[in-house]
Parts: structure tokens; sequence; C-alpha cells
């Protein structure tokens, strides 16, 4: 029983990796670039409905959708002035030095506007939670939501790659910017659009992270921002399903080598299970193994 | 307009004046007025851990002022002199320069650990008597010349360990830790190494790192299968706020008994404070105690202060100024002895006195570290009550 437990424990942490994990692998897909910021851009997307709930009163619809339109502007200006003048430069660790800088200017301005003690942020999700065997497994409303948020968008942005003029075009973007151009797609657009989509995930993220996890610090995106990194890389980073089970899996082995390994060496074997599944299969679970034609 | 002016002329010209004779007073020294003791007090008082600062400085002050008013020590008078540091040790041994430059010769500080390390290695090299109320850190006393008022974080773990066994509080201890932080951990060992002794069995001790603060819902289940009736946080307030909606989300009601970290809890915007009902944390004062001394300095800070009631900051300060008036009656000392002859005389003077203070009844040993017995107080409907 306490297996199961632990089990549901796993995917409850996983899930919240994978929602983070989709808007990495997004913007990495079609910008083939790691947006570090991400998890920042979680951060300031948690605040803005901490404030507009505690502070202004506004409901949690309303404060989820105010959140999710600030991230998408926050995205999109990151994007323009940080990443695109660099995205031609000679060496790929420009922009991803950028980005690092980035996440550290966003750390810094939430120190600076909302100080650095911890806020409790109240759980907008009022989903039941769910009790089976006689109350000794607990599945909770936040885990729940979690979850199907993440097939939602996991289905949605399936759909929106696979099906639409735009998707189309962002998988052009992807494939090669230079051919894209010459057939007529606007490259900057699709990855602004890009951009304004994963920071619009970023707010979801943001909401049902500090939802499961109810402490907000300029810092509260970091960490999880790298552990889903990870969970991307883990899944097949570029790939949408990939993210999703990479993530899911990340907090299923976390929280079971806690429970049967130890719980000061859980961290070291997540990343050891990473490099054995790295060296098996160097492209992730669900990467394409796309062959460079010379 | 006109008026304002005037008046602000009056009142710059009256402080003025009163500068002046004040310093007269200083440097008149040995002809006109009286040889003082003067006592110099490094801490925050602007920045992240004002508050502290601010606590000591006023607590200090009302000491010094009832010691002033009953007579001084040895028949003189003392002048207290506090500096400001940020919680920097830079500027922590800046403010230890100008207050040298004023005639410092014994420092009550610093209040924080960092900066008090840093200015505890000038103060030992210039043989300056060092008593910090609140600094924590082992080394914040490591020289012959430094004592302090409050537990260390070593003495924590045994202090925590002593209280719950003395009140029969459980015998099945638990204890969760961040791995990764020297407070933590520290308090910790010390914690599991003096349980036993005490009759007291650790059937859990379970981990987590500064990469993994934020999910305890293992290691809470794993605590809560072993059966223990207490679980030992000696974590900080930002981590257990989490742990606290964790173990209620998994019905788990143990009784939760942290140390110094824990306080500010409550503080944390937003928290449901009905989390912590009957939250334990091992902390020298408690300003609703009923004993007559503490009684007696709750009623006189919050009158001179106009505040609600002193924190254990001040009550550490109001006991480090008695604690030099003590160790300065026993070694006899004259106000007009140099520093370094005041240091050895109340660092050989310092393990031979009793302090009956508010945190307290104190003795020290000769490596500077406090002994007194650990008092605890609980979280009731969103207070801090005295146990």
């Amino acid at each position: 029983m306490s297996f199961i437990s632990h089990l549901i424990n796993g995917i409850s942490l996983g899930s919240v990796y994978a929602i983070i994990a989709l808007g990495y692998t997004m913007v990495y897909g079609i910008a083939k670039m790691l947006n570090f910021a991400h998890g920042d851009v979680i951060m300031i997307g948690a605040y803005v409905v901490f404030t507009s709930m505690t502070g202004m009163g506004l409901n949690p619809i309303l404060s989820i959708l105010l959140s999710m339109v600030v991230c998408t502007v926050l995205g999109v200006v990151i994007e323009r002035i940080a990443y695109k003048p660099l995205r031609n430069a000679a060496s790929p660790l420009a922009v991803l030095i950028t980005a690092i800088g980035i996440s550290y200017l966003l750390q810094n301005v939430a120190l600076l506007l909302f100080g650095a003690g911890a806020k409790t942020f109240t759980n907008v999700v009022t989903f039941p939670s769910i009790s089976l065997a006689g109350g000794k497994l607990t599945i909770t409303g936040v885990t729940i939501v979690t979850i199907l948020a993440c097939i939602v968008i996991m289905v949605g942005l399936s759909l929106f790659v696979g099906k639409t003029k735009p998707g189309r075009a962002m998988q052009a973007v992807s494939e090669d910017r230079g051919a894209a151009q010459l057939m007529g797609v606007n490259v900057n657009g699709t990855i602004a659009l890009t951009f304004a989509i994963g920071s619009a995930l970023a707010a979801i993220a943001g909401v049902l992270l500090c939802s499961a996890y109810p402490s907000l610090t300029p810092y509260t995106g970091a960490m999880p921002g790298i552990k889903a990194f990870v969970a991307a890389v883990f899944g097949g980073i570029g790939s949408i399903p990939g993210a999703m089970i990479g993530g899911i899996l990340l907090g299923i082995i976390e929280l079971l080598s806690k429970a049967y390994i130890s719980s000061q060496v859980a961290d070291a074997i997540v990343f050891a299970v990473l490099i054995v599944v790295l060296l098996i299969k160097p492209t992730g679970l669900f990467g394409k193994n796309i062959q460079e034609k010379v | 307009m006109k008026k304002s002016k005037k008046l602000m002329c009056l009142a710059l010209s009256a402080a003025f004046a009163v500068s002046a004779l004040a310093g007269c007073g200083n440097s008149g020294k040995g002809s006109s007025s009286e040889p003082t003791y003067k006592i110099g007090a490094i801490g925050p008082v602007t920045g992240s851990a004002g508050a502290y600062g601010e606590a000591v400085k006023k607590g200090a002050q009302l000491a010094a002022d009832e010691i002033n008013a009953n007579g001084g020590i040895n028949g003189a008078k003392i002048e207290f002199k506090f500096e400001d540091d940020e919680n920097d040790a830079e500027k922590a041994v800046n403010a230890y320069n100008t207050l040298k430059d004023w005639g410092m010769q014994m420092l009550m500080g610093t209040v924080t650990s960092a900066p008090c390390i840093a200015v505890e290695s000038e103060a030992a090299n210039d043989n300056m008597f060092l008593l910090t109320p609140s600094g924590t850190a082992v080394d914040c006393i490591s020289g012959s010349n430094a004592f302090r008022v409050c537990f260390s974080d070593p003495a924590q773990g045994t202090k925590s360990a002593e209280y719950i066994s003395e009140n029969n509080i459980a015998t099945k201890v638990a204890c969760i830790y961040d791995s990764s932080d020297p407070y933590s951990s520290g308090i910790y060992q010390n914690f599991a190494a003096a349980a036993p002794d005490k009759g007291m069995e650790v059937v859990a001790a379970e981990a987590f790192t500064a990469d993994s603060k934020t999910d305890f819902k293992v290691q809470l289940q794993k605590v809560k299968d072993s059966g223990a009736e207490l679980v030992f946080l000696p974590i900080y307030y930002t981590e257990a706020a989490l742990l606290l909606q964790q173990a209620k989300d998994i019905n788990f009601s143990p009784i939760f008994f942290g140390c110094d970290g824990l306080d500010g809890l409550l503080d944390v915007e937003n928290f449901d404070a009905s989390l912590a009902e009957g939250v334990m944390l091992l902390t020298p004062f408690a300003a609703d105690a009923e004993d007559e001394k503490t009684q007696q300095f709750v009623k006189a800070y919050s009158e001179k202060y106009n505040e609600a009631a002193p924190i254990q900051f001040a009550a550490d300060a109001y006991d480090a100024i008695y604690t030099i008036k003590a160790a300065a009656e026993e070694a006899g000392t004259k106000a007009d002895m140099s520093n370094s002859d005041l240091c050895d005389a109340l660092v050989a003077a310092m393990p031979k006195i009793t302090v009956e203070g508010v945190t307290g009844t104190i003795t020290w040993a000769e490596d500077g570290e406090p002994d007194k017995e650990p008092k605890a107080v609980k979280i009731e409907s969103g207070a801090y009550v005295a146990l």
C-alpha cells in the first residue's frame, strides 16, 4: 500500500515537472535554443496570480488569465530584446549565456519587487481530493488537475503543431530555418509565436506548481526549471509527448529512490538514471534521430 | 513658513549645544566628570535582518538605563553606543573601528552570526571583551575574549533533546532535516547523539537537500509509518511552512518541535496559522511567561518603546548588559582601565558568575558557551505561548 502511495506522490510531483517541461521542449524544438529563463517566467507568473488574488481580490480564473497575458508579453519581449539579436551569433553559446543572464535578472527583479520572504500561495484548484482504499490513499485535486492539464496541453500542442498553418510553419522553421524563409514563412513571427505559447504555458505551470507546493519566493522557479529541463532531455527534447512522459517518470524515480534507497542521494540517483538513458538512447526516450545529410 | 524656519533654527542650535556638551562630557573624562564604562554594540538596524538589531539596541539601552539609574557598575555609569552593520561582515568591521575610535572598552555584539565571526577576529587581536547576545554560529566566539548569551547551533540540538525528555513529551522521535545546510545538519547530529542518553528512540531520520526542498511527502510518509510521536524539525520556517501543509494533506499530526529557525513561521505572508497549531519551538524567551523578572522586563520595555512586546533578541541583549555588569562587579574593575586589562579581568570572572536573566539562569564555561535551562514555547491560535 505504501508503494502505491509513493507512486501516486511521484506522479503528482512528475506532473508538475511535465507541465514545465512542455514549455522547455516547445521552445527548444522550434527555436533550437535552451530557454533557461523558463523557470523564472513561471515564478513571475505565480507572483502575478498571487498579487492579483490576495492583493487585488480578483477571482482565480481572471488572475490566471491575467498572468498568462503578462507572461506572454514578458516571453515575447525577452525573445525580442535578448535572444533575437543573438540568433545568428557565431557561437550558439552566446544565446545560452544570455538566457542564464535573463534568469538572474528576473530573480533579482522579483527580489526587489516582492522581497525575499516566502509567501504562502492560495491553492486555486478547488477540485476535490479522491480517497481510495478506505482513506489510505489520497490523490489530491491539484494532482488530478495537473495531470489533466498536462494531457490537454500535450494533445492541444500536438494538434496545433501538426494540423494548423502556424503550426506547420513552426515545423518548417524547426527543420530548416533558411529554407522555410525561402518558402515564404515568417521566421521571426513564428519564433515569437513559439515564445508566446511557451510563456503562456509557463503561467499555467506556475499556478499549478504553487498550488501543489504553496511557497512562493523569487527562487521558486529555478530548481523545478532545471529538473523540468532534465525531464525534457530524458523524454527527448523537442518531442511534446516525450516531455510529459519524461516529467512523470522523473517524478516517480525521484520519489521511489527517496522512499526505498535514501532520501539523501535521491537526486544523485535521478541523474544517474538520466545518464544511463542517454548512454543507451542519446536522443532521449522519444527523440527523433534525424540524420544530417551532407 | 517663516515661523517654522525659525523653530528649525532654534531646534538645530539646541541640538548643537547639546552635542557640544555631550562632547565635553566625553573628552573631559578624568578631569571634571566621572569616568564611565563605554560599551559599544553592533548589529543590523536596517536591511533584511533589521528587526533583530533594532530589538537588541532597545533591549540593551533599557538595561543600561536601569543600571545607571541604580548607581551604575562599581559606581561608574555606562555609556552605550550602537552602530549599524546592515548584517554585512565588512560594514560590521567598519562599525567596530568607529566604536574603537569612540573609546569602546567592551563590545556587546554583534547580533548576527556572519558579521560576528568577522568582528570577533578583530576583537581577539585587540583583546577586546566580546559578548554576543545572539550570534549562534560556533565560530562567533572562537577567541578566548568572546562569550555568548544564546545557545550555539549544536547546543540547540542537545538542549532540545534534554527539553523533550525532561518534560516527557515523547519517547519515539523522528527527524526531518536539511542535509545540505550546516545549521540544520549540525543541530540534527547533536540531537541524534543526545537522544538515546535521554531515553528517546530516534525511529526515523529523513533528509532533504537545497535542491529538493519543496516535496516532503515521502519523508513524512516514512516518518508516519515509523510510528513517531514527535517530529524534530531543525529547519527554517520557509520549508517548515510547506512541510506542515503536506503533513496535513496526509493526515499526519504528531507533535512538531523546532529550534530558533522556526521563529518567523507565523510571519510568512498568507500562511494559514492553523497549520502551526501545537508546534513547539526551543527559544530562550517568551514574553507572556509568568515569572516576575520577565513580567517586569516586558512592562518596562513596552512602556519605554511603546511596543506590544519584546522579541527574544531584546531579551538576549538585556541579559547581555546585566552579564557585563555582573562580571565587572565580580572582577572589581575600574572604569578607567584599558580595554585589554578589562578584557583579562572580565574573562577571568565570567566562569564564576551566575546571571538570573530574563532568558533563564545562566552560567558560563571557559570556552564562552552559556549553560541555562532550555525553555520552549508552543503556538496556540496563531500566537506563541510560554510552557
